[in-house]
């Protein structure tokens, strides 16, 4: 769950409030974003991405509230880690992408070396059935 | 059908459309660019805000995508309508591969497609986050009027019956907002029950329980019972987890048949988590995958490096997240070939309508949802704009509010333990033990628990302001499990992802789509051949 927005980072142009899917944010007195509805963030990430000054942080836990150590998180470098793997840090996106064709691929692939596997230690016995579900 | 109050009159946010959108993801998206490219002037309601909110927007879903090369789409649509179990049909099928082949290049100017590895454009797949951005920016330009943070709460209905617009709270600004509009399409996603699966809070139900209170029938809502694999902390895209072993608490590994088998690796995965604690290992996962996973998916190893965690060579515990209406295939009922509904002025489009007509009985999984999503927004937007083009907006005749579960209650007002309600409603729509081996018996229970549930809500709610939001959701999820619960009860047999311990086998004389509907008193029955979507096309 979203975890600590740095008062000295956030500009207060209000893009996480509009960006989080689920209400979690109000503005406060002073302009700045206040968490307001914890108990609503799914840990989407959504805010950290949308924050244009990388003001945010949010905790790996959805299933209750964290506290953070905020000079740690600081110090650690991972504010903006996430906007920055997205490649929303840059003027130019047109690179982004370029590996994103290999998602279908790789996938099949994963799949692939669980049914080798499960072929191999169960031998014959192991016939796959009939497909009804694919959970893939 | 009471009045609005006064104080509420006074703030009231007065709208009006050729059509109006209820939802922000990709099929709203679509829908949305179809209508105003029509020419009609559009407005978007979003509970979120169209770009994050939705399971697209967290997600990077694929597209079916089949080259129009001799003889392949046949073939694909003949490999999928096997799996179908009876319930899909063919004309509707190839036509999403069509529309979805031509359409999303169209998208380049607003999303960086990139290339597929082979010396082309890969167009079928793209990253939530950007995908969703660019369709925002695409409809903007188209002049849509995009409304974030406006939940639509209930629809509006003529006298007649047909759809007049609809009514809801502007979240941010703490009002109430009333929109007229030549037609209505509701694109509001799937339900899954607030399972945690990633980027599904806002999936609840709400459009299904607008669309029913003004009369509208939903269909293959027995097809329920999808689950994705996640860490038990944070559920995220599920790529990185294919290959993984399981163990016990105990560190005994678990003989878990490999995910292509579909439900018997299912079963295994619920069983097993049922006895205890499972925890995967993920150090088979491909090696190219280990390198580039935080290129492809950015947001997939986040939540283990914020805890401390190898992905690859530490192992962890992990759950199925239910997909509830979302994976599954039910939804509104598809009425003709505009995507309309059983009601008068309201289309359905992607999650919020059933996918029965390209996947029947078994899940359509990403790439044929996808395909869906896109494909039934055109359709609804190029059928909702020419329906107004039509008829106009009947702005003169008086509207009525149609909505009443948890806003007019039929007795006196009183405390409601809502949250004991989520909790009956997921206990009967998520658990493991309820879902994946449903009898008569465990139905019938759960038809008694959740229409208690539903009286209690429904009969003494009366939510204020903000509160109104999380009181429909309730109702909403509430309503949709109760739907869920009647059709998995109706089919007795096995079908699909239906699947039933008593009656564990499919019976031919029930290869029909089953529909759904009513509020108080939720009733099923089977669709006549006659009354089929493609005869009405004809």
């Amino acid at each position: 769950m979203i975890a600590e927005i740095f008062a000295d980072l956030c500009t207060g142009c209000g893009d996480c409030v509009s960006a989080c899917p689920t209400h979690v944010l109000d503005f406060g007195t002073d302009g700045l974003p206040v968490v307001a509805r914890i108990d609503q963030c799914q840990t989407c990430f959504m805010c950290e991405l949308y924050c244009p000054s990388d003001a945010i942080y949010v905790a790996p836990d959805q299933r209750h509230a964290e506290t953070v150590d905020p000079a740690a998180i600081r110090a650690s470098g991972v504010l903006g880690s996430l906007r920055r793997g997205y490649g929303w840090d840059r003027a130019d996106d047109r690179d982004i992408l370029a590996d994103f064709w290999r998602l279908g691929p790789l996938l099949r692939e994963g799949a692939e070396i669980a049914a080798r596997r499960y072929q191999t230690r169960r031998g014959a016995a192991a016939a796959e059935p009939q497909d009804n579900n694919p959970s893939m | 059908m009471s009045a609005p109050s006064r104080s509420d009159k006074a703030d009231l946010i007065e709208l009006e459309a050729d059509v109006l959108v209820i939802g922000g993801g990709m099929a709203a998206g679509w829908a949305a660019t179809a209508a105003a490219r029509a020419g009609a002037a559009v407005v978007l309601v979003d509970k979120g805000f169209m770009g994050t909110s939705g399971v697209t927007a967290t997600g990077g879903p694929n597209h079916w995508w089949v080259p129009p090369a001799p003889g392949r789409r046949e073939a694909a649509v003949e490999e999928r309508h096997a799996r179908s179990f009876g319930l899909a049909e063919r004309d509707w099928m190839m036509r999403i591969i069509e529309t979805t082949w031509r359409t999303l290049p169209e998208l380049a100017p607003y999303y960086p497609f990139a290339p597929d590895g082979s010396g082309g454009t890969y167009y079928s797949g793209l990253r939530g986050p950007e995908y969703m951005r660019g369709l925002r920016r695409f409809a903007s330009d188209l002049g849509v009027r995009i409304l974030d943070h406006f939940p639509a709460l209930e629809l509006l209905v003529h006298r007649d019956g047909s759809v007049a617009g609809a009514a809801g709270y502007a979240r941010l600004q703490r009002r109430p907002w009333a929109a007229r509009a030549g037609a209505v399409i509701i694109a509001t996603g799937g339900c899954a029950f607030r399972s945690g699966l990633i980027g599904s809070d806002p999936n609840t139900g709400d459009g299904y329980l607008m669309a029913a209170e003004a009369g509208a029938e939903l269909s293959g809502m027995e097809f329920s019972t999808a689950y994705s694999l996640s860490p038990a902390w944070n559920s995220t895209r599920t790529l990185p987890y294919p290959a993984a072993r399981f163990f016990d608490a105990a560190g005994a590994e678990l003989d878990i048949p490999p995910p292509m088998w579909g439900e018997p690796h299912l079963k295994a995965l619920g069983a097993a988590m049922l006895a205890g604690p499972v925890y995967a290992d993920l150090s088979d996962a491909p090696d190219l995958l280990k390198r580039i996973l935080s290129r492809i998916q950015p947001a997939s190893p986040t939540p283990f490096e914020r805890r401390g965690i190898d992905l690859f060579a530490e192992r962890f515990e992990v759950k199925l997240y239910g997909e509830g209406t979302i994976r599954g295939t039910g939804g509104l009922r598809i009425a003709g070939p505009g995507c309309e509904t059983t009601v008068d002025g309201l289309f359905a489009a992607g999650d919020a309508a059933t996918r029965e007509l390209i996947a029947g009985a078994t899940s359509g999984g990403g790439a044929q949802n996808s395909a869906w999503a896109l494909t039934s927004g055109l359709d609804a937007g190029a059928a909702a704009a020419a329906r107004t083009r039509r008829l106009g907006h009947r702005t003169a005749e008086p509207a009525v509010a149609a909505g009443r579960a948890a806003l007019r209650p039929k007795a006196a007002a009183r405390d409601v333990d809502r949250a004991a309600i989520l909790a009956d409603v997921q206990r009967e729509m998520l658990a493991y033990d309820r879902v994946l081996w449903r009898s008569e018996e465990s139905l019938r229970a759960a038809e008694t628990a959740l229409g208690d549930c539903w009286r209690a809500l429904s009969d003494h709610t009366a939510a204020q302001g903000l509160d109104r939001v999380a009181a429909r959701e309730t109702a909403a999820m509430l309503a949709t499990a109760r739907w869920c619960t009647a059709a998995a009860r109706a089919r007795r047999e096995s079908r699909g992802m239906h699947m039933r311990t008593d009656l564990p086998m499919p019976d031919p004389a029930a290869a029909y789509r089953l529909l759904t509907g009513g509020s108080d008193e939720p009733w099923t029955r089977y669709e006549t051949a006659a009354a089929r979507p493609t005869e009405l096309a004809a």
